[in-house]
C-alpha cells in the first residue's frame, strides 16, 4: 500500500481544518487525565523570580480567604437546595490559568477541586471560539462529572475576572442541587443505564452575559427538571455569591494591585507542592496495599473490588488502581479518574493531610496508574450518576495504607484515625408535595457518618461526611414544613453498630421515614454494604457491621398511632423483631434500591454506618467498655463477648481481675486455634473468586481482572477491560419464576398420569 | 534502633526483624512479609457482627454474610495479641499490605532519634466551638509531639 506523504505546509493546514472543524467538543483527554498544577505562565514567571514579600503575600491571601467565606456564607443562608442548607457547597478562587488556589474555608473542597476542569475546559476551547468567547461579565455553568466534578447533581457557576483588559483569575460557586431532570428523582438515579438516564448533562457554557442570567438559557434549564423554581432560585443565589466574591476581588486589585494577586494565587500552590514533595519524602519508601469492596451496582448484588497499591519513592508518590474492578456498561456506578482522584484528595485532606490549604496542588507530586475502563477510571460513555458507590469509599481508601506509611514518623500532621463509614447512607426522595410542587432530592443524613476510631481516643458519632467535616445536618423540622417527609426515628445512636477495637469507632444514627399528605410520594437508597462490611478496620479492630434497609409496608402509622400509640418504639430493630403491628409486612433489603412509591404512613428504615474500629479489642479500657455501656451504645454481650470485659450486670461494677483472666484466656486461645500464616494460606486461597459471588476486579494477580458479562464470569487481562453487561434483574426474576412454573406443571402433570 | 510501623509492630533494623510491640516477640525477617510470621484464623463475621434482626425471619440482619465476607485474623504467636484483621471474601489471597525498602529505611532513621511511643498529632478540623479555626484548639489532648529519645 502506498503510504501518503504530507508536507508540513499541508500538515498545518489539516490541522487547522481540524480545529476549525471539530464535530463535537467531548470531555478532553488531555484536561481530565491532568491532575497537577499548569507551569507558570510568563507574567508568573516574571514576578515570581523576583524577590518576594510575605506580608503582602499573607495580606492579600487573608482578603482573599475573607471573600471566599463571606460569599459561601451568602450561599448558606440564600441557597434553596437542601444541600445548601447543610454546608454541601463551595466557592473558590482559581488563577489565570485555571488551577485551584483557595476555597472558602468552610466550604466542600471536593467541588473546587473538580471545577478546575471544566475551567481549563472553557479556557482551552471558548477563548478563541468566534460564537462563544470569553468577556468581562460572562459565567459559565456546568454539572456534567465527565467535564469534572463528582456526579452531576453538583451545578457550579464560573466566572472569569478582568482587569484592565484581561483575565487574572477565575472564580466559581458550587451547590450540590440534587434534582437534575434524570430517570429517577433526586439527581442520582441508581436506575440510570445510560449516560442519556441521567438528566441534565451541562457541559460548561455561558449562561450569564453582562452579569445578568440569560432568562431563555434559565428556562432551557428549568424545563428540563422536575423543580423549575429551585433551578432559578440557585442559578441566582451562586451568581450574586460569585459576583460579591468578584466585588472583594477587584477591591484587592484596587488597593494592592495586579502583580500582588497573581504572585499570591500562584505562590499559594507552589507552596503547597513544594510541601508535599518534604511531606512524601519523610515516609519511607515501600509499597502499602489495601483493598475495598463495594457489595451492591445498586440493582443486584455484586462484589466489586477497589484495588489499591500506594508507592513512596523519594518526594514521589505513586497511586496504582489497577486491578479494581471493570466499568459497567449498564450501570450508574462507574466514575471517570478526574472524579477519583478529586475524591481521593478530598479523603487525604480529611484525614492525613487536614492542615494543608485545600488546593488540588497537593497531588501534584503524585502519579496514578489505571486500568482503561475500570470502574474509577470509566470511560465517558458509560452512566455515572452513582459514582458515589466507589467515590465515597475511594474518601476513606488510602487511611489504611496512609496510616502504616505515617505510623513511625517523628511528628504527625494529624491524628492516625482508621476509616470512617464509606456509604452514602440516606433516602432519596421524590415526588408531589403538601404545596402540590413535584421536587426531588436526598436526605442530610448522608453527614452523619460515625468517625473511625482513632490512635489516641475512640472515633466521634455521626460527625460528618467523608469529604468534608464542616457539613451539617439540616433541620428535621424545616424540611417537613417543605416535605410532606415526617421522619418518626433520628438521630438515636444505633447500639452494638460499632467498629469494635482498642479504640472504637463513632456510631451512625437510626432513621425512620414516613410520609402524608401528598398522593405522590416515593423513595429510594443508594447504597452498599449489606453483605460485606463498608468500613474496614486499622491495626487490628473489626470493621463496621453490614446495614440492611428495613420496610414496614401495608401499614399507615399514622392511623396506628392514634388507635394504638403504645405499640410503636422509636427503635427499628424492635419494631422489626416484635412486629406489632398486625397486618403489617415487614422486610429487609439491600440498601440499594431503586426508586419506589410508597403508600402514606409506611416506615422506610435504615442507619447511618460507623467507621472501623483501631486496635486490638482486648487493650481496650475495661472502664471505657463500662461508659459504653451507659451510653447504651454497646449491649452487655458484647461487653463480655467482643471486649472479654467481666463485671456485675446490675452495678456495672467491672471485676478487674476476673476480666484479665478473661482476656489472658482469649489470648491462649487465640494462638491454640491460629494457623502458622504459610499453612493457613494453603488452604485458604482458591486459585479463582468462589463460583457462587459474582466477582469483579482482581484475584491474586492485578494483571487479571475478573468481569461478569451478560450473567457470565469472564476473565480478562487488566491492559484489555471491556465494559460489562449486566442482565436485567426483572428478567433474570420472570425467568427464575418461568422455571419454578415449568417444573410444577412438569410435576402437576406427571402427578396426573401417575 | 527499631523503628514502629503500626500500632504492633515494629521493626529492629540492626537485626532486621518484624518484632511484636506487645511482646517484643521476634516475628521474621524485616525483608518479608510480616504476616509470615502470624497465626491466622479464619472469622466467621457472625460472631463479631452478630445479627440483631432476627435470622429467622429476615434474610438481612446487620451480619455480614458468611458467604461473601470472612474475617482473618493475624495473632502474635507469642502473645496471642491481634497483630491485624483483614475483611476478604472466602478463598482471596491475604494483602501483601506492607512492603517496605529496608536498605532506604536504614538510611532515612541514620539521621533520625529514635521514637518509642508514638506521636499523637492533631485530630482532624472539625467545627467544635465558634473560635476553633482548625489549629486544635481546645481538643484538650496534647497536641503533638511525640516521646523521643
Amino acid at each position: 500500500m502506498n503510504e501518503m506523504t504530507v508536507t508540513p505546509e499541508q500538515k498545518a493546514l489539516l490541522d487547522r481544518f481540524l480545529a476549525d472543524n471539530k464535530l463535537f467538543y467531548a470531555p478532553d483527554p488531555e484536561i481530565m487525565e491532568d491532575h497537577r498544577i499548569g507551569p507558570r505562565s510568563a507574567q508568573e514567571e516574571a514576578l515570581l523570580s523576583q524577590p518576594q514579600d510575605p506580608h503582602k503575600i499573607n495580606e492579600v491571601r487573608g482578603l482573599v480567604v475573607a471573600a471566599l467565606d463571606e460569599s459561601n456564607t451568602m450561599i448558606e443562608q440564600m441557597g434553596a437546595a437542601p444541600g445548601a442548607k447543610w454546608g454541601d457547597m463551595t466557592t473558590a478562587i482559581f488563577t489565570a490559568a485555571g488551577d485551584l488556589s483557595m476555597i472558602a474555608p468552610h466550604g466542600v473542597g471536593g467541588f473546587a477541586a473538580a471545577v478546575f476542569y471544566p475551567i481549563k475546559f472553557v479556557i482551552k476551547h471558548w477563548t478563541d471560539e468566534p460564537t462563544v468567547g470569553i468577556r468581562d461579565g460572562d459565567g459559565f455553568i456546568h454539572n456534567d462529572a465527565r467535564y469534572g466534578g463528582i456526579h452531576n447533581t453538583d451545578q457550579s457557576m464560573m466566572m472569569p475576572v478582568f482587569w484592565r483588559g484581561r483575565v487574572v483569575c477565575w472564580i466559581s460557586a458550587t451547590i450540590h442541587e440534587g434534582e437534575n431532570g434524570s430517570c429517577e428523582p433526586g439527581g442520582m438515579p441508581a436506575a440510570a443505564e445510560s449516560k442519556f438516564d441521567e438528566g441534565l448533562k451541562m457541559p460548561p457554557f455561558r449562561v450569564v452575559e453582562n452579569f445578568e442570567l440569560k432568562r431563555d438559557l434559565v428556562t432551557f434549564l428549568q424545563n428540563s427538571v422536575r423543580d423549575p423554581k429551585l433551578q432559578l432560585e440557585d442559578m441566582k443565589v451562586r451568581l450574586h455569591s460569585v459576583l460579591r466574591l468578584r466585588e472583594r476581588i477587584i477591591a484587592v486589585l484596587e488597593e494592592h494591585g495586579e502583580d500582588a494577586l497573581v504572585v499570591t494565587l500562584r505562590q499559594h500552590i507552589e507552596d503547597v507542592v513544594q510541601e508535599v514533595h518534604r511531606r512524601i519524602r519523610e515516609l519511607p519508601d515501600g509499597t502499602m496495599r489495601t483493598v475495598s469492596f463495594a457489595d451492591s451496582t445498586l440493582r443486584e448484588s455484586a462484589l466489586l473490588k477497589l484495588n489499591m497499591a500506594l508507592t513512596v519513592k523519594g518526594d514521589r508518590m505513586i497511586v496504582d488502581m489497577r486491578g479494581s474492578s471493570p466499568e459497567l456498561l449498564n450501570r450508574s456506578i462507574n466514575a471517570c479518574q478526574a472524579s477519583f482522584k478529586t475524591m481521593l484528595f478530598t479523603g487525604f485532606m480529611q484525614n492525613i493531610w487536614p492542615d494543608l490549604p485545600f488546593t488540588m496542588a497537593v497531588f501534584t507530586p503524585f502519579d496514578f496508574i489505571f486500568d482503561k475502563n475500570s470502574l474509577i477510571n470509566g470511560s465517558f460513555d458509560t452512566p455515572q450518576a452513582m459514582s458515589l458507590i466507589p467515590l465515597f469509599k475511594t474518601m476513606t481508601l488510602a487511611c489504611i495504607p496512609m496510616a502504616k506509611f505515617n505510623y513511625g514518623l517523628p511528628n504527625r500532621y494529624t491524628a492516625i484515625v482508621a476509616p470512617q463509614y464509606d456509604q452514602p447512607a440516606t433516602l432519596i426522595y421524590g415526588g408531589l408535595t403538601q404545596h402540590s410542587e413535584y421536587t426531588g432530592n436526598f436526605c442530610a443524613d448522608i453527614n452523619g457518618m460515625g468517625q473511625g476510631g482513632r490512635a489516641h481516643r475512640d472515633g466521634e458519632h455521626s460527625v460528618s461526611p467523608p469529604f468534608a467535616a464542616h457539613c451539617d445536618l439540616g433541620e428535621i423540622e424545616l424540611m417537613e414544613e417543605d416535605l410532606p417527609m415526617v421522619r418518626l426515628g433520628a438521630f438515636t445512636l444505633a447500639r452494638d453498630r460499632v467498629g469494635f477495637g482498642k479504640h472504637r469507632s463513632g456510631l451512625g444514627y437510626e432513621q425512620i421515614h414516613t410520609y402524608r399528605r401528598s398522593g405522590l410520594w416515593g423513595f429510594m437508597t443508594g447504597c452498599s454494604g449489606s453483605l460485606f462490611s463498608s468500613s474496614q478496620p486499622l491495626f487490628g479492630g473489626y470493621a463496621s457491621p453490614a446495614y440492611p434497609l428495613c420496610k414496614i409496608k401495608n401499614i399507615n402509622i399514622f392511623d396506628e398511632l392514634k388507635k394504638n400509640p403504645e405499640k410503636f418504639s422509636f427503635d427499628m430493630i424492635e419494631l422489626m423483631n416484635t412486629q406489632p403491628f398486625e397486618g403489617a409486612s415487614y422486610s429487609t433489603h439491600s440498601m440499594g434500591m431503586t426508586f419506589e412509591l410508597a403508600a402514606p404512613g409506611e416506615l422506610y428504615m435504615m442507619c447511618q454506618g460507623a467507621g472501623g474500629g483501631y486496635g486490638d479489642v482486648l487493650q481496650r479500657d475495661p472502664g471505657l467498655v463500662i461508659k459504653d455501656l451507659e451510653e447504651n451504645l454497646i449491649s452487655n454481650d458484647t461487653a463480655r463477648d467482643i471486649y472479654k470485659v467481666v463485671f456485675d450486670a446490675d452495678t456495672q461494677v467491672v471485676d478487674e481481675a476476673a476480666t484479665q483472666r478473661l482476656r489472658a484466656e482469649e489470648r491462649a486461645a487465640r494462638k491454640a486455634r491460629g494457623v502458622p500464616y504459610d499453612d493457613f494460606v494453603k488452604t485458604w486461597v482458591t486459585a479463582e473468586p468462589p463460583a457462587h459471588l459474582p466477582y469483579m476486579g482482581c484475584w491474586d494477580n492485578a494483571e487479571e481482572v475478573y468481569g461478569i458479562n451478560a450473567g457470565q464470569r469472564v476473565k480478562m487481562p487488566g491492559t484489555a477491560l471491556q465494559s460489562q453487561f449486566m442482565l436485567n434483574p426483572k428478567d433474570l426474576r420472570i425467568a427464575e419464576l418461568e422455571a419454578e412454573l415449568a417444573a410444577c406443571r412438569k410435576a402437576q402433570a406427571s402427578g396426573r398420569q401417575a | 534502633m527499631k523503628v514502629l510501623i503500626t500500632e504492633n509492630l515494629r521493626i529492629d533494623l540492626e537485626k532486621e526483624l518484624w518484632e511484636c510491640r506487645h511482646c517484643a516477640a521476634a516475628l521474621i525477617g524485616a525483608r518479608d512479609n510480616y504476616k509470615r510470621g502470624l497465626l491466622v484464623y479464619d472469622r466467621d463475621p457472625r460472631e463479631i457482627h452478630k445479627p440483631l434482626l432476627d435470622p429467622s425471619k429476615y434474610p438481612f440482619t446487620y451480619s455480614p454474610d458468611p458467604r461473601w465476607c470472612r474475617i482473618l485474623e493475624y495473632y502474635c504467636p507469642q502473645c496471642g495479641s491481634m497483630i491485624e484483621t483483614e475483611y476478604l471474601p472466602p478463598g482471596h489471597p491475604p494483602v501483601r499490605d506492607i512492603e517496605l525498602d529496608i536498605d532506604a529505611l536504614k538510611g532515612q532513621w541514620s539521621s533520625r532519634d529514635e521514637v518509642t511511643e508514638a506521636p499523637v498529632g492533631t485530630d482532624p478540623p472539625r467545627r467544635l466551638h465558634s473560635h476553633d479555626h482548625g489549629h486544635g484548639h481546645g481538643h484538650g489532648h496534647d497536641h503533638g509531639r511525640g516521646a523521643r529519645k
